[in-house]
């Protein structure tokens, strides 16, 4: 495995390269392709930190268990709630700030607070060819030519490899509060969580539990606030069924982000983006083994016997991405949806022009 | 600023082009009259205008690809166009460029409050969007100054801001899907009702390309639910530091207020002769405003207020009723009317780290003694958006250079206080040549190749966002093309 010290150091490696490279941050996430390894985890450190600009500027191959220390000393938070890998994969090692950015990873509050991609300020990263290319920056808005920030975030290190990102953090709120509706079906959820979606009190998660009937619905905020909107949640939602409020469930969210009721349960893991009201219409379609739902419906993750190809199943718009199989499935599978002919040329476009070579990750994302 | 010097092949052949569209087009959407493509030859950056080869008005995604298709197989510029109300010239035109503007594509298309989106043809107004939403207490959040006249389209290609984003975002992160034309004529679908578009995320790269990637004609947008309610707060200081570290404190305690406007003393003086607001004469002065029902309104106010108190604020300023909150506003709404009254004015618009502000406020005050020129500040003080007006007098011969020069002055300070050149308004041909000073030829070149993929032959709105000079090879092999 290569471990470059520096930026240029990796810009050195990648441009010498000659065949496929298998570009790593922590190694978490189950997306590593054939060929050399190339880990950011030599890459590591803060580089600015201040909170009262809700700014952070890090290397990429920094833990983002680093990360998040630093940020809840100043009680602020990386406020997409970035998924943890390891459980559900049954990987290990250390996740890195790179690797969610690579990859996009955002969790419950990302309906209300943005992915991973609306919180990424700037980059650095080193092209197919080796060479160093910045854009965006530390501030907060910036429109300053073309946005390959968000590029970059979500393109799985096929467009360039990370070296440095500069993130927007939030206030880490002081209280929490879950509304949880017990015995409603998918119809139900769906309804109960789009009325508190589109309620006034600004709720950061809405999830669904297909196997206990339970729906869970977040609010966060100072203390008085968080209490004073659960309780306007749970007269709106009584109508739908019994609600009731349960205020410390931190343990339950970090569930719901990292899918740990699909956790050492045999078959495939497949994570299928949707408008929420088409889930009911789509979910009959899966023949799943189990279903979680998050964002209020719109996020399935769906496990099924190991082999089912879920994707002719979907009859409604959206994508879906195979999170856990074996490697001959995801080989024959594909990992990533794929795109319409159009889209599909315009993103090998962009493909062959930061990668000439075609050596970064190549084959993950089409 | 430098434009491409028009191509006398393709002004030759203006009658065959439009006789090519009003194939496509009915007669009244092909503007080729002088007098009437004349309406086209500038937009909100007025300083600059040249009227375009013709002007289209097409009614649909199709027509739009009609268009394209025809001005791609004739190698002719095109221009798109919202509102026309870029402040940086996103949308002038060439001589010998068609200029598409996208005004009679206004429709809603759907509205779905359960999922919360709204899917509109790009020439609908911002305003009206929210007003489509209105019956049912929903709203689009990104709110740019000129929401009342500009165009989604053009929102989508600037990646507009407004005073409310350090709350709920810019453009890019309340756009979900759009369709849109290539410049071949392609109609392409990216995204949708749901979320993360899949794949490389190609919406987020269209967002803020300034129309040189594609053309958008329809968008859907996340709506949001109304808060409760929400009231401001006016704070003054007798200098620009406290005021920064004012801001600073209030969100390192956890405070998100949804907007923070920061005005400096020319502009209180400004709008107080204008608008006669009431508002307190002093060195620097905070409007806050905190969002949601009357006791959580009370608590964040409480707590903005200690903090305030503890910077020994000359003016504090609660409002106690919806009246006393416009007043607050009242001021700072008016403050281009204001500047407007007494001059010409340019408005900037670069972004520093909120931390660099007393900096580069004092530097900017010691600029204004070097070049002659007034300037005034009003801000997004929470994300560091300054909006510095330099004021100046058009009539006066050298007036404009100066202003221009001490504007690139100032953007460059931006840059060198570790912030950029534009925030919320855009490159277009403002801030082309400063582009360098953001960026490095390779973080350029980077951008390019974008480009490249998406507008092979550097046809759509080629002159812009780029130093004509790293440009100058790749727009060449178009009219090598000829």
């Amino acid at each position: 495995m290569m471990t470059p010290g520096s930026e240029a150091e990796l810009a050195e490696m990648i441009a010498g390269a000659n065949g496929p490279l298998c570009i790593q941050g922590g190694g978490t996430r189950g997306l590593a392709v054939e060929g050399e390894a190339l880990s950011t985890r030599g890459l590591s450190g803060i580089e600015l930190y201040e909170p009262g600009a809700l700014t952070l500027v890090v290397k990429a191959g920094t833990p983002v268990a680093e990360v998040e220390t630093l940020l809840a000393a100043e009680n602020q938070r990386l406020a997409f709630e970035p998924m943890d890998h390891r459980g559900l994969l049954g990987t290990d090692g250390e996740p890195t700030i790179g690797g969610v950015i690579a990859a996009n990873i955002s969790g419950p509050r990302r309906i209300q607070a943005g992915a991973a991609r609306d919180h990424l300020l700037g980059v650095r990263f080193a092209d197919g060819s080796g060479q160093v290319v910045k854009n965006g920056g530390r501030v907060m808005k910036n429109v300053t030519g073309y946005d390959l920030v968000k590029l970059m975030c979500g393109a799985h290190g096929t467009l360039g490899v990370l070296t440095e990102v500069s993130l927007k953090v939030l206030p880490r709120a002081e209280a929490a509060a879950t509304v949880t509706l017990t015995g409603v079906d998918l119809p139900g959820a769906v309804r109960a969580m789009s009325a508190a979606l589109g309620s006034p009190f600004d709720v950061t998660g809405a999830a669904y539990d297909a196997e206990t009937y339970q729906a869970h619905i977040r609010v966060e905020g100072f203390r008085e606030s968080a209490a004073y909107r659960s309780a306007e949640l749970v007269e709106l939602l009584s109508p739908f069924a019994m609600a009731e409020v349960q205020e410390d469930a931190e343990n339950l969210w970090r569930g719901i982000r990292d899918v740990a009721a699909f956790h050492e349960r045999e078959g495939d893991v497949w994570r299928i983006s949707v408008k929420p009201t088409d889930a009911v219409e789509l979910v009959p379609h899966l023949e799943a083994k189990a279903l979680q739902f998050d964002w209020g419906g719109g996020l399935i993750w769906a496990l099924v016997p190991a082999g089912t190809e879920l994707r002719s199943r979907i009859n409604v718009p959206g994508h879906a991405t195979l999170v856990r199989a074996a490697q001959e499935v995801r080989a024959q599978l594909g990992v990533f949806q794929p795109q319409p002919a159009p889209l599909a040329a315009l993103s090998e476009g962009l493909r062959r022009q930061f990668d000439p070579r075609g050596i970064l990750n190549p084959g993950l994302m089409g | 600023m430098e434009m491409p010097s028009p191509n006398p092949a393709i002004l030759a052949r203006k009658a065959r082009l439009a006789e090519r569209l009003l194939t496509v087009l009915p007669a009244d959407a092909v503007i080729q009259d002088e007098a009437e493509t004349r309406a086209y030859e500038c937009d909100a950056l007025t300083a600059y205008r040249c009227p375009p080869l013709l002007a289209v008005l097409p009614r649909s995604t199709q027509e739009v690809s009609d268009v394209l298709r025809i001005c791609h197989e004739e190698s002719v510029p095109v221009v798109p166009r919202g509102a026309g109300t870029s402040l940086a010239g996103g949308a002038l035109p060439t001589a010998d460029c068609v200029i598409l503007g996208v005004a009679r594509m206004n429709e809603v298309l759907e509205t779905d409050f359960e999922n919360r989106i709204i899917r509109v043809q790009t020439g609908r107004t911002n305003l009206s969007v929210s007003g489509a939403v209105e019956e049912e207490d929903f709203f689009y959040a990104p709110d740019p100054s000129s929401q009342l006249a500009c165009a989604i389209a053009g929102n989508i290609a600037m990646n507009s801001g407004g005073a409310h984003c350090l709350k709920y975002g810019v453009t890019t992160n309340n756009l979900l899907g759009v369709t849109m034309v290539m410049m071949d004529g392609t109609v392409v679908e990216i995204g949708g009702a749901h979320l993360d578009a899949g794949g490389l995320d190609l919406l987020g790269v269209i967002c803020g390309s300034e129309g040189q990637l594609g053309v958008v004609t329809e968008a859907t947008l996340r709506i949001l639910r109304k808060p409760e309610g929400a009231r401001p707060v006016l704070i003054g200081f007798d200098s620009n530091e406290v005021a920064g570290a004012c801001v600073s404190d209030i969100i390192k305690a956890g405070v998100l207020p949804v907007a923070i406007e920061f005005m400096d003393r020319p502009c209180i003086e400004a709008c107080e002769a204008f608008a006669k607001a009431g508002y307190p004469m002093c060195e620097a002065l905070l409007i806050i405003e905190v969002e949601g029902s009357e006791a959580e309104i009370e608590h964040q106010l409480g707590l903005i207020t200690e903090i305030a108190r503890s910077h020994n604020p000359v003016e504090l300023r609660e409002a106690g009723d919806a009246d006393e909150a416009a007043r607050i506003w009242l001021g700072r709404k008016s403050a281009f009317g204001a500047m407007g009254q007494i001059n010409d004015y340019m408005c900037l618009d670069g972004t520093i780290p909120v931390s660099s502000l007393p900096y580069v406020l004092r530097r900017i005050g010691e600029m204004s003694q070097e070049f002659g020129l007034d300037v005034a500040n009003v801000f997004h003080a929470g994300d560091g958006n300054m909006h510095p007006l330099i004021l100046f007098d058009a009539n006066k011969p050298g007036d404009l250079e100066t202003c221009e020069a001490f504007g690139a002055e100032i953007l460059k300070l931006c840059v060198e206080a570790g912030g950029c050149l534009t925030g919320e308004h855009g490159v277009g041909i403002e801030k082309r040549d400063l582009m360098l000073y953001q960026y490095s030829e390779a973080d350029l070149e980077a951008q390019l190749k974008v480009k490249d993929v998406f507008d092979p032959k550097w046809l759509l709105n080629p002159a812009k966002v780029f130093p004509l000079s790293v440009t100058a090879s790749r727009r060449m092999v178009a009219l090598a093309a000829e």
